[in-house]
């Protein structure tokens, strides 16, 4: 398109009924339209069309903005919405005593309510990923399968596997770096560890795996030192995992939560 | 806090209006508007340094719609509420408006991508750099897709006029 005496094409077209041409080229696909009136019919309805949908959706530019959509609003809720999360969290120790307990939990969840039954669900989610964290968090040889030297690779390999799109939280800022991840059976699905590291070589994992249901709040699950705060978000299950106090293991599990999004794109051809 | 808000703002009128043109019904679209700024907000600090923010609020939305979509046809057929009539700007021109209505009743029969692609980049101005990267694809296959799009609309047009030409002898 620099050279503004090339031949007219598709590209110059769209451009020129998008108003993206340089005065010049316009010149151009202007002279080149008087002489084929068949395309000059066609980008008149284009443009014709264009005008028509603006001004057919203008009106909805005028109205003012409704209270439930402005950022303030929607920021105070979220403040609401967090504090009610952590103070969930607090009360949810009862759940662990239960988590524990094993043999008569395959019995409960055939007869327990929907949410009950997620609850366990989530509870089993929560105890696997701790017994993954045990296993592999002390290793030296191979804590991971692919190191975060191959992110991106790690990435998109978890996310095929598990059908769902990951991302590996990013947990610097608190001082933890990512290792890697791995790859691990949940049942007859799959599931995903990372595992982060800080400087002082404390290391916690995060375990994701598909749960049915809806959202669910933080639940905290603590067994032998370890603690674990385990949510679903969008259909996949969340646990983080790591030798350190509730309050430490609440705010990372905020940022996890935050930016583990599942926010599928929906896969090409579909929609 | 305010920071935020001078980011974000400018840009709700035309989220609703997108959010309009697909659903069609103003509570509708401002439920989506309503959970697409949500998400945005949750997320907004983690957002890449080099995102363009008006991409990034349509691709939130466009996605957040096309899940909605999906499970909706999971779910089975549905039917729309169309309060369009309300909404739409008073013309007094009647043949342009004729031809007007039909534009916004041809686009809502394409398929979603096309619509999306038609309303981001003809009615609300997002340049082909913006468009790829709400659809996630490269700018040549934004110009591609945008020059199918525009063809349906005008094969559905031109056969709609026809048939109202045909209808006024």
């Amino acid at each position: 398109m620099t050279d503004d005496n090339a031949p007219v094409g598709e590209d110059d077209l769209l451009a020129f009924v998008d108003g993206y041409l340089t005065e010049a080229r316009r010149l151009v696909v202007i002279r080149y339209l008087e002489a084929n009136p068949a395309v000059k019919a066609r980008i008149n309805t284009d443009l014709a069309v264009r005008d028509w949908l603006r001004q057919r959706l203008a009106p909805i530019d005028d109205a003012t903005i409704p209270d439930r959509l402005r950022v303030e609003t929607i920021l105070a809720r979220r403040q609401e919405t967090r504090r009610r999360r952590i103070t969930a969290a607090a009360a949810s120790v009862a759940l662990l005593l239960a988590g524990g307990a094993g043999g008569w939990m395959a019995n409960d969840l055939l007869r327990a309510h929907p949410t009950q039954r997620q609850q366990l669900a989530l509870a089993a989610a929560a105890s696997d990923a701790i017994a993954a964290h045990r296993i592999f968090v002390v290793e030296t040889a191979h804590p991971v399968e692919v190191g975060a030297a191959q992110q991106q690779h790690l990435v998109q390999w978890l996310s095929r596997r598990l059908k769902h799109k990951l991302v590996a939280p990013d947990l610097s800022r608190q001082g933890y770096l990512l290792m890697g991840g791995r790859l691990l059976p949940a049942g007859s699905v799959a599931a995903a560890q990372f595992m982060y590291e800080n400087g002082t070589g404390t290391r916690l994992t995060v375990y994701v795996r598909a749960v049915e249901g809806g959202d669910t709040q933080f639940r905290f699950l603590a067994a032998d030192g370890l603690g674990a705060f385990s949510w679903v978000d969008e259909g996949l299950g969340f646990a983080i995992v790591g030798a350190l106090d509730r309050e430490q293991l609440l705010s990372l599990a905020d940022s996890v939560y935050q930016q583990l999004d599942p926010q599928r794109r929906p896969p090409p051809g579909e929609s | 806090m305010t920071d935020l808000a001078a980011e974000i703002e400018p840009h709700i009128p035309a989220l609703r209006r997108y959010a309009w043109a697909l659903v069609r019904n103003q509570d509708a679209a401002d439920d989506l508007v309503q959970d697409c700024l949500e998400r945005a907000i949750s997320r907004w600090h983690l957002r890449r340094p080099d995102a363009d923010p008006r991409a990034l609020l349509f691709t939130i939305l466009r996605n957040q719609y096309v899940n909605t979509l999906r499970q909706k046809a999971r779910r089975g057929p549905h039917v729309d509420i169309q309060d369009a009539e309300a909404h739409i700007a008073s013309d007094p021109d009647g043949e342009r408006s004729l031809l007007g209505r039909d534009a916004l009743q041809a686009l809502s029969t394409l398929p979603e991508e096309q619509r999306s692609l038609l309303l981001l980049i003809a009615v609300e101005g997002l340049s082909y750099q913006q468009a790829a990267e709400v659809f996630g694809v490269p700018i040549g296959t934004i110009m591609s897709r945008l020059s199918r799009a525009r063809a349906s609309l005008r094969a559905l047009i031109e056969g709609g006029t026809r048939v109202t030409l045909r209808r006024v002898k």
